[in-house]
C-alpha cells in the first residue's frame, strides 16, 4: 500500500498552486470538449449520407419543432460507421433512392415521405438508442433496418413494444421476425441460406468434407453455421471441424491450423466481409488453398481489398447485378446515375424494403402501427429487384438465392438455387 | 506434428506482442502502483500512427512494391516517438495532478483517458471511424520450412524486434543510472527523493518508455497483419490490452521478467487452447489462467509475495 499514505513531497500542499493548476486544467478540458463536440457535429453533418441532423446535446432537436402534417416520417437505423460500414451506407443509399422516386411520383396518400437515418456504429446497444429516438422523438410511422441480425434483434423488441412496424431489409436470422407481429423482412432466412451453401458445395463443386469457421458473437453467423452443417450432413457430406472466433478477433491462424489438420476440402465462413478478407489472407499465408464459401455477409465493395486471395471462393446472395430482369436493369441504371457505382445486394434490399413499405402504406386503411403491420404482412407477389416477394405466415419472404463467385474481389454470377 | 509446430510458432509470435504490451503495464505498476488502463489505447495508437506515418511517407500501400526494411524501422521509430510524447502528455496532465490522491481516483482517470483516446481517434481529422488496411512494410517471403511450417520474414521480424527491445529494457533497468533510479523509486519514492532522485522525472521517463514499447508492439502488429483491415475503435484493442494485462499479472505485476514470461505463457495457452481444445472458448482459456494464478499464486509466477503491515 505505497500510496495509501502519500509521501509528503508528492502532496500538493500549496493551495494556490493546486488551484491555478486545476483551473488551467479545467479550462483546457472545457476547450477540448467544445472543440471535440463541434468537430463531431461537423463530421456527422458532412457525412455522405445526409441525415436529419441528429442534434447532439447542444443544439435543439429540430425534429421536435417541425410537426409537418404534409409529411410521413419513416426511420432507418444502420451501421454508417464501424467495421460493417458499407452495409449501412449501401442500404441507406437504396432507401434514399426509393424515397426520392416515390416523392417525385407524388408521395404516399398525397403526402411526402421524409426519411430519418441514425447511425448505430455497428453496435447492438446503439441500435436500441437509435430506434427509441426514431419512435419517441421523431415519431416515425415505420422503421427500416438493420442489416446484421444481432442489431435487428436489439432494435426489434423496441418496435414491437411501441407498436411501430419494422421491416428489416437483410437480417436473415429466423429469430428476428419471431420477436412479434410488427416485425417483417424482405429477404430469405438462414435455414434456406445454409441449405443453399451446402447444396452448392455438395452438388455444384462436388465436395464432401467441409469445415466451418463462424463468429460466435453474431446471431447471424452462428445460426447460419448451424443451418449449413445440418443441410450439408443431410446431403451426405461430413463436417470435420467447427471452429469459432469472436467480434474483434484478428488472428485466425490457430483455428485455420486446426482445420487444416483435419483435411477439410473447403471452409464455410458465414462471417462479415472485413473478417472474411482477413481470414482469407491468413489461410493463404498458411498455405491453405481450399475454396472458402460464405453467405450474404460477404457482400461489399470492400471485398476488392482481398485482391486475388478470394479467387475461387463463393457466397450466397439475394441478387446478382448481372441479372437481366427489367426490374434489376432499371434499378442498377438509376443507382449508378445517383451514386456512380454498381449497387450491392444490400442496396437492392434497402430499395425493396422501402418500396414494399410504401406499397403497404397505399393499401393500409390508416398509418397506425396495427393497420400498417397488417398491410405489410398481407403483401403478395410484390415485384422487387431481389425477386418476387410474398410474406409467409411468419412475415418472412420466400425467394431464390444466387451463388456468386469472387473474381479479383468482384462477385460474378455462378448459379441460382431455388427453395426446396 | 505440423499442427503442433505451427501452433507453437504462432503462439510465441503473439506472445512476444503480449509481452511488449505487458511490459508497459508492469513498469507503471512497479513505480506508481496503479494500473494504467489507457495502455491498450496507446497500443492501438501505435498501430494507427504506423498506418498514418507510412501513408505520409507514401509507402506500403496495397499493390505497391514492398519498401526497403529501413523505411519500416523509420516508421517504427517515428510512431514510438509520437506515442512517447502522448504518454508523457497523458502522465503530465492526467496523472501527475493526482499524485497524492487515493488510488481509485487515478484508476477512474485512467479509464477516462482510455475513453478519450478511443473517441478522439475516431474523429474524421484524426484517424476516422472506418476500417483501414495495415500497410505492407515488410516482405512476407518464407525464410525456411520445417515439417510443413513456413517461417516467414514478418514473423521473424516480430520476434527479433521484440527480443531486441526486451534486451534493451533489461539493460536500461539493471545496468544504467536511470534504471537504478527507477528501481529506487519503485522500492520507496520517499527514500528515493531523499537520496536526490527527481521522482517526477523518473515517473515521466517510465511512462514514456512504457508507451514507446506499446507503440513498437503496435507497429509489429501492423507488420504481422500487413494488408488486413481494422478500425480505430474496435473491441479488439481492448481485448488485446486486457490479455496483455493478464500476462503482466500472471508473470507477477511489477516484475519486468515476469511480464515477458507471462506474455509468452498467455500467447501459448491461447493458441494451444484454440488448436486442441476448441476455439469457442478462446478468451476463457486466458482468463481461466488468471483465476488459477490469483487463487494459487496471487503474486504471479515470478512475483514475490510482500507482507503488508496494517
Amino acid at each position: 500500500m505505497l500510496w495509501a499514505f502519500p509521501p509528503e513531497h508528492l502532496k500538493r500542499n500549496d493551495p494556490m498552486n493546486a488551484l491555478t493548476l486545476r483551473g488551467r486544467l479545467l479550462k483546457f478540458g472545457l476547450a477540448l470538449a467544445a472543440l471535440t463536440t463541434s468537430l463531431a457535429c461537423e463530421a456527422k453533418e458532412s457525412r455522405p449520407a445526409p441525415k436529419a441532423a441528429p442534434a447532439p446535446a447542444a443544439a435543439p432537436a429540430p425534429a421536435m419543432e417541425e410537426e409537418n402534417a404534409d409529411e410521413i416520417k419513416i426511420g432507418h437505423y444502420a451501421s454508417l460507421t464501424g467495421s460493417e460500414a458499407t452495409f449501412g451506407v449501401s442500404t441507406d443509399n437504396g432507401i434514399k433512392l426509393a424515397v426520392a422516386e416515390r416523392n417525385a411520383a407524388g408521395g404516399v396518400k398525397g403526402k411526402k415521405i421524409k426519411l430519418i437515418t441514425y447511425d448505430n456504429q455497428g453496435k447492438p446497444q446503439e441500435s436500441v438508442v437509435a430506434v427509441t429516438r426514431l419512435i419517441d422523438q421523431d415519431k416515425v410511422v415505420a422503421v427500416l433496418g438493420e442489416v446484421a441480425s444481432s442489431r435487428s434483434l436489439a432494435g426489434a423488441p423496441v418496435c414491437q413494444r411501441k407498436g411501430v412496424p419494422m421491416v428489416t431489409p437483410s437480417s436473415t436470422n429466423p429469430d428476428v421476425t419471431s420477436v412479434g407481429n410488427m416485425i417483417s423482412r424482405v429477404c430469405f432466412i438462414d435455414p434456406f441460406q445454409g441449405y443453399v451453401g451446402a447444396k452448392f458445395a455438395r452438388e455444384n463443386l462436388n465436395l464432401s468434407k467441409g469445415a466451418t469457421l463462424y463468429n460466435r458473437a453474431q446471431a447471424y453467423s452462428s445460426g447460419l453455421s448451424n443451418n449449413f452443417v445440418e443441410s450439408f450432413k443431410k446431403l451426405g457430406g461430413t463436417v470435420v471441424s467447427e471452429q469459432a472466433y469472436s467480434d474483434g478477433d484478428n488472428d485466425f491462424s490457430a483455428q485455420l491450423t486446426a482445420i487444416r489438420a483435419k483435411g477439410a476440402e473447403f471452409i464455410y465462413i458465414p462471417g462479415y466481409y472485413t473478417e472474411v478478407v482477413n481470414i482469407a489472407k491468413q489461410a493463404r499465408r498458411l498455405g491453405m488453398n481450399v475454396p472458402l464459401i460464405g453467405g450474404d455477409g460477404w457482400d461489399s465493395e470492400e471485398l476488392r481489398n482481398a485482391g486475388d486471395t478470394l479467387n475461387g471462393c463463393y457466397f450466397s446472395n439475394h441478387y446478382s447485378h448481372e441479372d437481366t430482369r427489367p426490374e434489376v436493369v432499371e434499378f442498377i441504371a438509376k443507382y449508378q446515375k445517383e451514386y456512380g457505382k454498381v449497387p450491392d445486394g444490400l442496396a437492392a434490399l434497402g430499395y425493396d424494403a422501402a418500396r414494399l413499405l410504401f406499397d403497404a402504406m397505399d393499401r393500409a386503411d390508416s398509418l397506425s402501427g396495427k393497420d400498417l403491420a397488417a398491410a405489410i404482412a398481407a403483401t403478395k407477389n410484390f415485384p422487387g429487384v431481389t425477386g418476387t416477394i410474398s410474406m409467409d405466415s411468419k412475415r418472412n419472404a420466400t425467394k431464390d438465392a444466387v451463388m456468386l463467385e469472387v473474381v479479383n474481389g468482384v462477385p460474378k454470377y455462378k448459379a441460382t438455387i431455388k427453395p426446396e | 506434428m505440423t499442427q503442433f509446430l505451427q501452433t507453437l510458432f504462432d503462439g510465441v509470435t503473439v506472445g512476444c506482442l503480449y509481452a511488449l504490451i505487458a511490459l508497459g503495464y508492469t513498469m507503471v505498476y512497479g513505480i506508481l502502483k496503479f494500473i494504467n488502463f489507457a495502455h491498450s489505447d496507446v497500443f492501438a495508437l501505435g498501430v494507427w500512427m504506423s498506418i498514418t506515418i507510412a501513408g505520409w511517407i507514401g509507402i506500403g500501400a496495397a499493390g505497391e512494391p514492398v519498401p526497403p526494411w529501413y523505411m519500416g524501422v523509420l516508421v517504427m521509430l517515428l510512431a514510438m516517438g509520437v506515442c512517447g510524447a502522448v504518454g508523457f502528455t497523458v502522465e503530465r496532465i492526467a496523472y501527475r495532478p493526482l499524485r497524492g490522491a487515493p488510488r481509485i481516483n487515478v484508476l477512474i482517470t485512467a479509464i477516462g483517458v482510455s475513453l478519450f483516446l478511443q473517441n478522439f481517434g475516431q474523429l474524421r481529422w484524426i484517424f476516422g471511424a472506418y476500417p483501414k488496411a495495415f500497410p505492407t512494410l515488410l516482405g512476407d517471403q518464407t525464410l525456411f520450412s520445417l515439417a510443413g511450417v513456413n517461417f516467414r520474414l514478418s514473423d521473424a521480424a516480430v520476434i527479433g524486434t521484440a527480443v531486441a527491445l526486451m534486451a534493451a529494457l533489461q539493460y536500461l533497468i539493471f545496468r544504467t543510472k536511470m534504471g537504478a533510479a527507477m528501481r529506487a523509486v519503485s522500492f520507496s519514492p520517499r527514500n528515493a527523493s531523499l537520496m536526490g532522485i527527481n521522482v517526477d522525472l523518473v515517473i515521466s521517463f517510465t511512462f514514456v518508455v512504457g508507451t514507446m514499447l506499446a507503440a513498437a508492439a503496435g507497429f509489429l502488429y501492423g507488420v504481422k497483419y500487413g494488408g488486413q483491415a481494422k478500425q480505430t475503435a474496435d473491441s479488439m484493442w481492448v481485448m488485446l490490452g486486457l490479455k496483455a494485462f493478464v500476462a503482466a499479472v500472471v508473470g507477477g505485476i511489477g516484475n519486468v521478467r515476469g511480464a515477458v514470461l507471462g506474455g509468452l505463457l498467455i500467447g501459448l495457452i491461447e493458441w494451444f487452447g484454440v488448436a486442441y481444445l476448441g476455439s469457442q472458448y478462446r478468451d476463457a482459456y486466458v482468463f481461466a489462467i488468471l483465476i488459477l494464478v490469483l487463487l494459487f499464486r496471487p503474486a504471479g509466477v515470478l512475483g514475490k509475495a510482500t507482507i503488508e503491515k496494517v
